[in-house]
């Protein structure tokens, strides 16, 4: 997989950690840095609800994202341990 | 935590309005000066109030930050002077309340930070940060009581090391560790600056003269930088990611994960936004809303003060005291305690009608609100709320539309853009039905059968969607994406669910209540001028032709104008048949809103807008109410 462009974070099935490649420009970017999901930072997807809006877990923090925004984040797999 | 109209999580997401004002020192009130200034700050939901609560007392000031709609609670604990600022996940510039928290750090003296021990990779971001703007800081790790049953472990002693300032753990529902509260805060000094920000500080230092203005100023805070003339700095993603790693290296160091166990709670979360599972337990919610709002508080509750009360007491009384000074059947007469009077009507619908059910409301809410169960619920709805140009925080105001559109309408400042205000008011002031009018719709279509309840129903909701549908169309500019935290699941707690009920149905009354007397006062006018009945007149052809309805029904229109249940409760007096009652309720509920909620928009939204808003209200409800009455009927 191209470690620069990634799959978009909606793309990702549920129970699968994550590295973020890529969190889009913009006002919510700010926002986004605060809670933890930035470049190289790992997250795992909890759920994906129909329509695509998307539940991720960093650390021990449930975040609901937006199906836009979803789509917008960019993402590789990483090989789950065990 | 935030008190607003509305709050939690969901209200301390960035808005689209920046605030421009200057506040030096209008946080801070005079009597204060040579008082030590102790803010108490925090992320939202992080039990921040009832600390500030038990640290000041029963005297305790609550006011709105000058400017703002956003509540800031004064007190005084000891020899300082303590302010609970609203929640926010960080120091800068994104919304009212970002502004006010900011404002208040930088006046504060010692900053008191409140932590969740659970959530503590999202918390000490701003912990860090208040660090790095060289306050002197204290650090309160509170819902110790929640890490064990979470499996974790924190290292209290550790983290104070790593970030250089007094780190005390309490449990907000035990009140453990409060009575080293004051200890701690004595202790309060500036802690561990990140190394890399250092270097930078000194040149801006000598341009704002604040170290904690010059790291906002660096962070590029514009509303900061302007008041001292300096261009804002371009390093807010670096310095925010190094600032985000730096806080991860603490964490990795002083936290420790057992397994966590899988509770109920945490799969009731999980349930609740998904909806397969989370349309029935809305289902569930809403019934129970509906039997505590709608059955018991609605009916029974304002059935016996509006008329024990209102009519019985109250307006036979103020019509002896106004009859000895203002001869009866005078147009100054009419126009106080007439039918429509601002002594009568009014007071009466405002004291024994709305501030009940509006309370009941705000109880609802804020027992969805501290539970965790809200965001769950604007996260499952937010992909059909797409549809019509908003994301899922806007089910907040839509629900409490159906309470009072007023207040929802008010509510609207909780949504990030114009744009997004623009929908939900059109939406609300078409399409929602309040809880007055609700009472007597349901009333007059449980009499008109299954069938006409299903056509408005489905006709209702047609409008909803058709209207946000045109508007997210037309209207340029895009919908903002969801982004809210989830907190976990929690049983709420009854000071706390009082405390901002009472507030939040103080400050709606406060808000609200000129708006009814003007409207009254508006419609008092018309009657006695006479134009209320040539309004009618005009109607009348519509009514009869368009829609085919009694003649009298364009009265029933009228009202409506005033107070929308009076509008449908004119009907009960016409005999209907079923398709001419679900005509007429159409029309009706479409039709223009209250008057105090006219006002209101004005406020929110402009002169311009709302008119249009108002205007297109009319047209819509006699074009479909006229469609559906020349396919029933």
């Amino acid at each position: 997989m191209d470690q620069k462009t990634g799959v978009p974070l909606s793309s990702v099935r549920r129970g699968h950690r994550v590295r973020i490649v890529e969190v889009p420009d913009g006002r919510t970017k700010a926002q986004l840095i605060r809670l933890g999901i930035h470049q190289g930072e790992y997250i795992k997807c909890l759920q994906r609800l129909p329509g695509g809006t998307m539940l991720v877990e960093k650390n021990r923090q449930e975040i609901a994202i937006g199906a836009t925004l979803a789509n917008a984040i960019k993402v590789v797999p990483v090989a789950e341990a065990a | 935590m935030s008190d607003r109209p509305i709050t939690g999580n969901l209200t301390s997401q960035p808005h689209d309005h920046v605030e421009q004002h200057r506040h030096i020192g209008v946080g801070m009130p005079a009597s204060s000066v040579g008082r030590v200034k102790l803010a108490l700050v925090g992320n939202p939901n992080v039990g921040k109030s009832l600390i500030f609560n038990d640290m000041s007392g029963l005297y305790v000031d609550v006011s709105n930050y000058p400017g703002t709609t956003v509540e800031v609670s004064r007190g005084q604990y000891r020899s300082y002077d303590i302010f609970d600022t609203p929640g926010v996940y960080g120091i800068s510039s994104f919304s009212d309340e970002e502004a006010v928290t900011r404002d208040c750090v930088l006046e504060a003296d010692i900053v008191l930070n409140v932590v969740d021990s659970v959530h503590l990779e999202r918390d000490l971001f701003l912990t860090q940060q208040l660090i790095d703007m060289g306050k002197k800081v204290a650090v309160l790790l509170n819902f110790t009581d929640e890490l064990d049953r979470k499996g974790i472990e924190i290292d209290a002693k550790l983290l104070s090391s790593y970030l250089g300032v007094p780190v005390l753990q309490t449990s907000a529902i035990t009140k453990q560790g409060f009575d080293r509260i004051e200890s701690v805060v004595a202790d309060a000094r500036k802690g561990e600056q990140d190394p890399s920000l250092h270097g930078r500080l000194h040149t801006m230092l000598t341009r704002t003269g604040s170290e904690a203005e010059a790291v906002l100023v660096l962070e590029g805070d514009e509303v900061v930088a302007q008041r001292h003339g300096i261009p804002a700095g371009m390093d807010r993603e670096a310095l925010y990611i190094e600032r985000r790693n730096r806080v991860n290296l603490i964490i990795n160091a002083v936290l420790t994960e057992k397994q966590p166990r899988a509770r109920f709670a945490m799969m009731f979360g999980r349930w609740a936004v998904n909806p397969w599972t989370g349309v029935p337990i809305l289902a569930g919610v809403l019934y129970l809303i509906y039997l505590f709002v709608g059955t018991l508080v609605a009916q029974d509750l304002v059935e016996f003060l509006e008329v024990k009360l209102g009519n019985e007491l109250w307006e036979p009384w103020i019509r002896g005291v106004v009859a000895a000074v203002v001869p009866a059947g005078s147009w100054l007469s009419t126009v106080l305690v007439g039918e429509f009077g601002v002594l009568t009507m009014t007071i009466t619908y405002l004291l024994f009608l709305l501030l009940p059910l509006v309370t009941a409301f705000y109880l609802a809410l804020a027992l969805m609100e501290d539970s965790g169960y809200l965001p769950r619920l604007a996260t499952m709805v937010d992909r059909s709320l797409h549809g019509v140009g908003l994301n899922g925080r806007a089910v907040i105001p839509l629900i409490l539309g159906f309470g009072c559109v007023t207040m929802a309408t008010i509510t609207t400042r909780l949504l990030e853009t114009t744009r997004e205000k623009r929908i939900a008011t059109a939406i609300l002031q078409f399409a929602i039905p309040c809880s007055a009018q609700l009472a007597v719709v349901a009333a007059l279509l449980t009499g008109a059968g299954f069938e006409a309840m299903l056509i408005y129903t489905a006709t209702i909701f047609g409008v909803f969607v058709a209207i946000g549908t045109v508007l997210h169309r037309v209207l340029p500019g895009e919908t903002s994406p969801l982004l809210i935290d989830l907190p976990p699941m929690r049983m709420p707690r009854p000071d706390n669910i009082i405390r901002k009920t009472a507030f939040r149905s103080y400050y709606f009354m406060k808000e609200a209540t000129p708006w009814f007397f003007a409207g009254a006062l508006a419609v008092g006018i018309l009657q006695v001028t006479g134009l209320l009945s040539v309004w009618q007149d005009i109607l009348a052809p519509f009514t009869t032709g368009w829609l085919q309805l009694p003649r009298e029904a364009a009265t029933a229109f009228v009202m409506g104008m005033v107070r929308r249940d009076f509008g449908a409760a004119g009907l009960y007096d016409l005999s209907l048949t079923p398709d001419q009652i679900v005509v007429a309720l159409v029309t009706i509920t479409l039709f223009v809103p209250c008057i105090a909620s006219l006002m209101v928009m004005l406020k929110e939204r402009g002169t311009k807008e709302a008119t249009i808003v108002w205007l297109a209200t009319w047209v819509g409800a006699f074009v479909v109410g006229g469609l559906l009455s020349q396919m029933l009927i």
